[in-house]
């Protein structure tokens, strides 16, 4: 019996490290070739790691959450045959690393697994997945072959056929796999939830586990709402005009040109604004105690996807029509939901917009995407009457709501950068005269 | 005569037949039965018991035979012997008797109307019998074909005069003084040996390099050898040709492509059994096939809405416990229930001498599947209640997964190994792994102990050996 160890690859240019999503095995398991043991998240992409090879887990080398660093081992894995051996596992998107496949026995340490890891990157390990001898081999089975019928007594085959329930999908948990009265009681109390007349009192705790993107985003929010205090302002907009302009822009648009949202009309003030007050287009190193200004504008546009809030980022705002900045969000959008985003798309961002189209409400009270300076939120368009002088006509009204840092961003500069936009929104043409 | 109407017909009350209809009166299914000799079919009345009743008949003759004859080892001795074979056939026919009547008693019980006639198919829903009094015709939304299986017949040996088939064996009034038998397949290798030990000079052909065929050298070795004792020849490879011009002796050419005359008074001819198929309407309703056979689904559903079939006119293996279970099933599925066909392991027993045993798959079997195996055997002559029961010859072997050591079969050879095969497919349908078999208690003494011992062995830590 040999040993493979299965090493961390380089998941993506410059990564060092990545963090530990999921497991697919645990100890003991038996794996086929190919089959995915594991992922693992950097910068909000997310990469299956397969096994190379047939054998048993017999060690795995972090916790789900934990950040594991480029080349430290992850798995290793009992192998019938020759070993030991190791490999950083091939990644479909990366390139295959040769020189780091070549089997390098000297690295290995025979079984039992380690204590105690060699990264320094790394936590230690929990006990339960560090010290437990190597598992009996024999007992556990493998996952099904396609085809291959489940293994359960005729009992609870009864059971099953009975309840309509098909025994191929239930893993079992029973010597061999075999399927159990227990495993089919979960199944069915999992799966068939039967619709009950009347009210019923639930039980039950689920337990989440934050990871991945959802853990980022918690981290971020916690440190941008304990580190920064916010002060949020909210004025409306009159956007009748700006909508009309709209309209007509979208109506008589070349085909191979984006349909025109508010977003790039909101984008144009910003770089227009931010021009007159640097101090808003700014970056707060407060460890530091430095404000990077930026010449560039590179606003983040806040963006939900399947799995969670992702903030892609339009770069040199400064430099892009309302056409190109129009088909920039439409990109990047795509690219987020799509989570093909890079790395690259996903950072760098100066000052950063949030909206929630129809969904934006009356107002918000958006948080600072750390370390900017200042958000800008989109509420939602509504028709409401308002006074001209003489009477009350119907206009398309819009909030906005916006917060900003109130350690190096005074009410009164937040109210003059808020009405200028507020001002150019309003008489649209102004967005778009020089100077 | 009226016409009867009613939710579930089954033509046949064989094995398969009388269960599907008893479970279905269980239900609450306004079920009639047809039959048309007596209940119980081949099994009850011409096939497993009767062979039984006669085999166990000739055991006991043997034994005190080689009592009479000094050669028993257990120190008994006794004064010839004699066989009055007529009482011995009315010994067996009286227990074929009380259990026909026991089957026609719970038909009867779980209200199950009995119809005795030759049922004919008019149409999908409709079949008419040949009753006593008359024609009955019998309106059905569901039909089961029961039909069974009967000997297959050589044209150049058609039974009648002194060619007869195993029903006729098992009514024979006087043991023949030569037999021969063509077919080495279990039916006959179980008469074949049954009469030479009530003292006929008996002679197998098969036309196969070896006897039983269906099993593997290694099971088939101990009755090959218990053969030779009791001085049955066996002659494979041979081909029976037809009766000599006198009556008195089968022609067979030999292995050796010689022509032999072998002299028999009765020539019995068991070379398997075929699907009652004809006779009873088929070609009104076109069921789709399957070879010789009805072809069927896992729910025993044919080709036909509302038509299903069960036993050995749907296919191997011709068993009557496959048979009873797929009764029971069917009457389940007309009843509304949610069934299908999913066993692990019909065993199947040969009652020669010693028995020979199988459920699931023989390593040969499995290594065709390219499933990896681990396999060991264990000897009855290391077992201490073999020895007792004089009883040495044989083994249990046990066939499981190398990668889980999920049992997949057990194979055994043995003096009275017939009744370990309900250890053996329990363990099968269970998803026993050998670890199971292993850690649990077997009595002692007994010759199940053999079994235990084998799953150790295969594990690679038999304690008697």
């Amino acid at each position: 019996m040999g040993e493979h160890v299965i090493k961390l690859p380089d998941v993506g240019e410059g990564v060092a490290e990545a963090e530990l999503v999921e497991w697919h095995v645990k100890i003991g398991d038996l794996v086929r070739e190919d089959a995915v043991i594991a992922a693992v998240m950097t910068d909000k992409a997310t990469v299956e790691i397969p096994s190379p090879v047939d054998g048993e887990i017999i060690w795995l080398g972090a916790e789900i959450g934990e950040t594991v660093a480029v080349g430290s081992p992850i798995v290793r894995i009992k192998i019938a045959g020759d070993g030991p051996a190791e490999t950083v596992a091939e990644v479909a998107a990366a390139e295959p690393n040769s020189e780091a496949r070549q089997p390098a026995p000297a690295a290995v340490e025979a079984a039992p697994a380690p204590a105690k890891k060699a990264e320094p990157a790394a936590k230690p390990l929990a006990p339960t997945a560090a010290l437990k001898p190597v598992p009996r081999a024999t007992t556990v089975g493998l996952p099904r072959p396609e085809g291959e019928r489940p293994l359960a007594s005729p009992a609870v085959r009864l059971r099953a056929k009975e309840a309509g329930i098909d025994l191929r999908q239930i893993p079992g948990t029973g010597p061999a796999g075999r399927v159990t009265h227990e495993d089919l009681d979960g199944f069915a109390a999992r799966g068939a939830a039967v619709p009950v007349a009347g009210l019923q009192a639930k039980s039950g705790v689920e337990e989440i586990k934050v990871i991945g993107l959802r853990r980022r985003i918690a981290e971020k929010m916690a440190l941008a709402k304990s580190r920064i205090p916010h002060i949020t302002y909210v004025e409306e907009i009159d956007v009748t005009g700006l909508e009309e302009l709209r309209a007509k822009l979208n109506a008589a648009k070349k085909p191979d040109r984006p349909k025109l949202t508010l977003l790039p009309f909101l984008m144009r003030a910003l770089v227009k604004a931010v021009g007159e007050q640097p101090q808003l287009n700014a970056v707060y190193d407060d460890d530091a105690g430095i404000i990077h200004r930026h010449a560039g504008v590179h606003i983040g546009m806040a963006a939900q996807t399947p799995g969670g809030l992702m903030v892609p980022v339009v770069k040199h705002a400064e430099a892009r029509d309302l056409w190109d900045c129009a088909a920039e969000v439409n990109r990047l959008a795509e690219a987020a939901k799509a989570g093909t985003a890079t790395r690259e798309e996903l950072t760098g961002s100066t000052i950063t917009i949030t909206s929630l189209g129809a969904m934006g409400g009356v107002a918000t009270t958006p948080v600072i995407n750390y370390p900017e300076v200042a958000v800008v939120g989109v509420n939602k368009i509504m028709i409401r009457p308002m006074w001209d002088g003489t009477q009350f006509v119907p206009r398309k009204m819009m909030n906005l709501s916006s917060s900003f840092d109130h350690r190096v961003i005074d009410g009164w500069d937040a109210a003059v950068f808020v009405q200028r936009i507020k001002a150019l929104l309003e008489a649209p043409a102004m967005i778009f005269v020089e100077g | 005569m009226k016409e009867i109407s009613c939710k579930l017909l089954i033509i046949g009350a064989g094995p398969g037949g009388y269960i599907c209809a008893i479970r279905a009166g269980q239900l609450g299914i306004d079920t009639v039965i047809v039959e048309a000799v007596k209940p119980g079919g081949t099994c009850l009345n011409v096939g497993c018991i009767p062979s039984k009743a006669m085999i166990h008949a000739a055991d006991e003759y043997l034994k005190v035979s080689e009592m009479a004859a000094g050669t028993s080892p257990l120190g008994i001795s006794l004064s010839a012997p004699a066989l009055d074979l007529a009482r011995t056939v009315a010994w067996k026919d009286r227990i074929v008797g009380r259990l026909t009547t026991g089957v026609a008693g719970l038909l009867k019980k779980a209200r199950v109307k009995s119809v005795q006639g030759w049922a004919r198919f008019r149409d999908g829903k409709t079949v008419e019998v040949d009753t006593e009094t008359g024609l009955q015709v019998i309106r059905a939304e569901t039909i089961v074909i029961a039909t069974g299986s009967v000997p297959v017949e050589l044209p150049f040996l058609p039974f009648g005069g002194s060619v007869i088939s195993s029903t006729g064996a098992l009514a024979l009034k006087q043991v023949p003084q030569a037999l021969a038998v063509v077919g080495g397949g279990y039916i006959g290798l179980e008469l074949g040996t049954a009469f030479a030990k009530l003292g006929a000079k008996v002679t197998v052909v098969e036309a196969l390099p070896r006897i039983l065929p269906q099993y593997d050298a290694e099971l088939t070795r101990p009755v090959a050898k218990r053969l030779e004792a009791l001085g049955v020849k066996v002659l494979t490879a041979a081909k029976a040709k037809g009766l000599s011009a006198k009556g008195d002796a089968l022609l067979v050419e030999a292995a050796d492509g010689s022509e032999q005359k072998i002299a028999a008074d009765k020539v019995l001819v068991t070379v398997g059994r075929k699907p009652l198929v004809e006779g009873w309407g088929l070609e009104e309703i076109d069921l789709d096939r399957d070879g010789r056979f009805i072809r069927i689904d896992e729910q025993c559903r044919t080709s036909m809405r509302g038509i299903y079939a069960i036993g050995d006119v749907t296919g191997e293996p011709m068993l009557a416990h496959r048979a009873m279970a797929q009764g029971e099933m069917v009457a389940e599925i007309v009843a509304g229930h949610k069934r299908s066909w999913d066993k692990r392991s019909i065993p199947a027993v040969c009652f020669t001498d010693p028995e020979v045993v199988t459920a699931g798959l023989s390593p040969d079997e499995a290594k065709a599947l390219s499933i990896e195996i681990k396999s060991s055997s264990f000897p009855f002559s290391a077992n201490g209640r073999a020895m007792t029961l004089l009883g040495e010859d044989g083994f249990v072997r046990i066939v499981a997964r190398a990668d889980n050591h999920l049992v997949l079969g057990i194979q055994a050879v043995g003096t009275g190994v017939s009744e370990l095969s309900s250890a053996f497919s329990l363990a099968i349908e269970m998803g026993a792994r050998l670890e199971d078999i292993a850690g649990t208690i077997h009595a002692h003494p007994t010759q199940s102990e053999a079994f235990l011992e084998a799953a150790l062995r295969t594990l690679g830590h038999a304690l008697h050996i």
